[in-house]
């Protein structure tokens, strides 16, 4: 088996793709007065970390950060080989009538976000909720659910893996790189 | 290692402590959910658990039952009261017929020590056991060291006297076993009639003064005295037994420290444990309850788990 990998995104231009989601995040949501932002565990939250640190000193107030664990909302339960390990869920605010922008790093299958759909129900009924994602992998969806901000697409079949590092998860520079995997 | 290394909870001697931290952290997380405005989650949506109980039981019943429908589990509950094995139908025959109406996992309470175990070798489901005789009742066991960690932090070097009937006690001895797994020194203590003979073959410090025990400790866990499995006297009266070794404020305020006051339940208030103490800051006999459902979720939902 042998495996190669290329760099889809290397730090400087994750920087560039970061703060366009940012100034697109203002331009919906203006001062973030009624909007509120969930980070998917596990990799999600350090994108959302990074977006919610940027809006904050755009916006010049404080804004509702949280992060949402949706390993027991799963469907493949009892399915996989062994059980996904569950994550602090931690959110401190109420999201009834709120906006909410769910925030992952991959949009894959789409199951995730399906799962962290039913998963933020259990704290209210959102008036509004939109997902962004940093990448998009094209063409891989099992449900359908689609990104309403997309730092980049990427066309891959099933065997490929978009693997993202970032600084935040301890990784020495941000980079994002699509692995090939031959059998 | 997100799995547990075992298909069946029989007691706590068969888990490794990896198991236990498994389920602590599990538990904790299903502690977060229980305490949300929607406390249930569908992780067991397809999953059918029965609870066979052929000995009373309010509180782990109760909380078994909290945890699966928590869990969104379909739930069949069974109590031998009321059942047919009053006609004389033996174990194996009513958990196979139980079986054959596709249940997933049981849950039992069994006066006979080794019961849960028995069934585990003749069928199929993940059992569980909520008490076997004398034997163990691990999932009490798990939320009173999952309790104490919460409390004070961590369990590696505490120190934890378990006080009273230890004889009769499934209580004690899963508490032992868990609490030696997890790195704390345990003591018991009670009337010598009321420790088994070769107790510190489990490694535990023997103490017959409760004084010296509570001064030596940082959590005391109180049992309840049973009555009901003692078929001969071994003390003298009630009276005399809670003159001895009953907890009350009196008792803890001439100590030179301060220590957590644990008790499983029922308590027979003024045998073992006094108002005074058991309604107090320092009891957290009812986080253990709270703690209950979280930890028996987070056992079912890992069981569930384990191919």
């Amino acid at each position: 088996m042998s495996t190669k990998r290329k760099l889809i995104l290397d730090s400087n231009l994750l920087e560039i793709t970061v703060s366009r989601l940012c100034h697109q995040l203002l331009e919906v949501h203006e001062n973030f007065e009624n909007t509120v932002i969930l980070g998917l565990q596990p990799r999600g939250i350090f994108l959302a970390q990074m977006i919610h640190t940027r809006l904050e000193s755009e916006v010049g107030k404080k804004i509702n950060l949280g992060f949402l664990d949706t390993t027991f909302y799963r469907d493949d339960f009892r399915r996989r080989q062994t059980p996904a390990k569950a994550n602090t869920t931690k959110v401190d605010f109420i999201i009834e009538s709120k906006n909410v922008v769910v925030i992952d790093d991959v949009l894959f299958t789409g199951r995730s976000v399906r799962a962290a759909l039913d998963a933020m129900m259990a704290f209210g009924r959102p008036n509004k909720v939109e997902l962004l994602v940093l990448m998009d992998r094209k063409y891989t969806r099992d449900l359908p659910i689609a990104a309403d901000y997309v730092g980049k697409e990427v066309n891959t079949i099933e065997s490929q893996r978009v693997l993202v590092e970032l600084e935040a998860q301890g990784f020495k520079k941000n980079k994002i790189w699509l692995i090939n995997t031959e059998n | 290692m997100s799995q547990l290394s075992q298909k069946h909870l029989l007691g706590i001697k068969d888990i490794t402590r990896k198991d236990i931290e498994l389920i602590f952290e599990t538990a904790s997380n299903f502690k977060e959910v229980i305490n949300r405005p929607i406390k249930k989650v569908p992780s067991l949506r397809d999953i059918t658990i029965a609870n066979v109980f052929f000995e009373n039981s309010t509180r782990t019943r109760l909380s078994f039952e909290l945890a699966e429908k928590r869990l969104s589990a379909d739930v069949v509950n069974f109590s031998s009261s009321t059942s047919s094995v009053k006609k004389g139908e033996t174990l194996l025959d009513t958990v196979n017929n139980i079986l054959a109406m596709k249940v997933d996992m049981v849950v039992m309470r069994h006066s006979s020590p080794g019961a849960p175990h028995f069934l585990s070798r003749n069928i199929e489901a993940n059992i569980v056991n909520a008490g076997d005789g004398t034997h163990e009742h691990p999932t009490q066991a798990l939320l009173d060291t999952f309790s104490i960690q919460e409390k004070c932090g961590h369990l590696e070097g505490l120190k934890v006297a378990i006080i009273g009937d230890i004889l009769h006690s499934r209580v004690a001895i899963s508490n032992i076993l868990a609490l030696k797994k997890l790195g704390a020194e345990v003591m018991v203590c009670g009337p010598i009639t009321l420790l088994p003979k070769n107790i510190t073959l489990l490694g535990v410090r023997v103490e017959l003064d409760v004084q010296k025990a509570l001064n030596w400790c940082d959590v005391a866990n109180i049992l309840r005295i049973q009555l009901e499995r003692q078929q001969i006297k071994y003390f003298p009266s009630l009276r005399e037994y809670s003159l001895y070794y009953g907890i009350n404020k009196k008792l803890l305020e001439s100590l030179n420290k301060e220590i957590t006051i644990m008790h499983p339940g029922p308590i027979n208030r003024g045998v073992e444990l006094n108002s005074d103490v058991a309604d107090s800051e320092h009891s957290i006999i009812l986080d253990q309850v709270e703690n209950g459902v979280a930890v028996r979720m987070a056992v079912l939902y890992l069981l569930a788990g384990v191919n």
